[in-house]
């Protein structure tokens, strides 16, 4: 789960399993869908997803993932970049 | 963050009784469930009351004047700060965005109002609201302009979005026409807004 290197271009899922119940997630829904690149390793942390519903937490790796505006909006502002706390787990390499 | 919609006998409900029968029910079910323990919300109460972005300032001002914390707080941020004399006891990690020329940092929380509370006390209200947080992802350049930073169109705007784990604070530049400032007058300068990155600290005048 934890091979994302900086640098790397990774395309967040585009799931969004709110749909089908009740859920706990940190990843925006603006970023769903799009691609980005690690930016860097942040650490390891236990899931939100399950510490929410005080089920068993697996320790999760997060990454910062940069996304350019063109990324993201219609009209993108130019010289903006934004930083994502994103857990592995909604990363796919590319 | 996404949570299910609440049935409309569950609105009525929450819109009805009164927050403090609310906030009493809830911290019976918490201490029910053994997941706090009474003395742990007054401390926590305390601990966030006992911040404030003076705290903040004062790192910053150190860091300004002291190359070494300055090295210090950006390698290891907790530790540095720890070390200053702030007690980050159950907090989350703490991350520092260092401004330089070029490269500004603004910070977001577009899920919630995650903000680092150890260190600068409770965000301001403009930090919480729906048009901050719509606003300063999609449209970043635009929002620091409407508070009168307009930065050079050549410096590249960051907005790091708190969507985890982490609490991030700005380490704005200091300011020209500072030469020979002491740390307490430097402290003096620094808002916090600027410790979010919607302003950026400058003389008075």
């Amino acid at each position: 789960m934890n091979g994302f290197k900086p640098g790397q271009r990774v395309r967040v899922r585009a799931e969004w399993p709110e749909r089908h119940g009740p859920v706990h997630i940190r990843t925006p829904h603006y970023v769903r869908g799009r691609e980005g690149e690690i930016a860097a390793f942040l650490g390891v942390f236990p899931n939100p997803e399950d510490l929410a519903f005080d089920r068993p937490a697996p320790p999760l790796p997060l990454y910062h993932v940069r996304f350019r505006p063109e990324a993201l909006w219609p009209a993108p502002v130019s010289g903006t970049e934004i930083l994502v706390e994103i857990f592995a787990p909604w990363l796919i390499p590319l | 963050m996404a949570h299910t919609p609440l049935s409309a006998a569950e609105r009525a409900l929450l819109d009805t009784t009164p927050p403090r029968a609310l906030f009493a029910a809830l911290k019976k079910v918490l201490m029910e469930k053994g997941l706090i323990a009474p003395e742990e919300i007054p401390a926590q109460i305390a601990l966030t009351e006992r911040a404030s972005p003076l705290i903040g300032a004062q790192v910053v001002a150190r860091a300004w004047t002291d190359p070494a914390f300055r090295a210090a707080l950006l390698s290891a941020p907790a530790r540095a700060v720890e070390a200053f004399g702030v007690s980050l006891a159950g907090a989350p990690p703490l991350g520092i965005l260092e401004n330089r020329p070029g490269r500004h940092h603004l910070v977001v929380c577009t899920l919630c109002s995650c903000y680092p509370r150890a260190l600068l006390g409770y965000p301001p209200f403009w930090y919480k609201s729906a048009a901050y947080r719509a606003r300063a992802v999609r449209d970043p350049r635009g929002l620091l302009a409407e508070w009168g930073t307009v930065l050079p169109p050549e410096t590249e705007i960051v907005v790091v979005d708190s969507t985890a784990d982490y609490r991030w604070m700005v380490l704005p530049e200091r300011p020209a026409g500072t030469e020979g400032w002491d740390e307490a007058r430097l402290a003096g300068l620094v808002r916090v807004s600027d410790l979010v990155g919607m302003t950026v600290p400058a003389l008075p005048g």
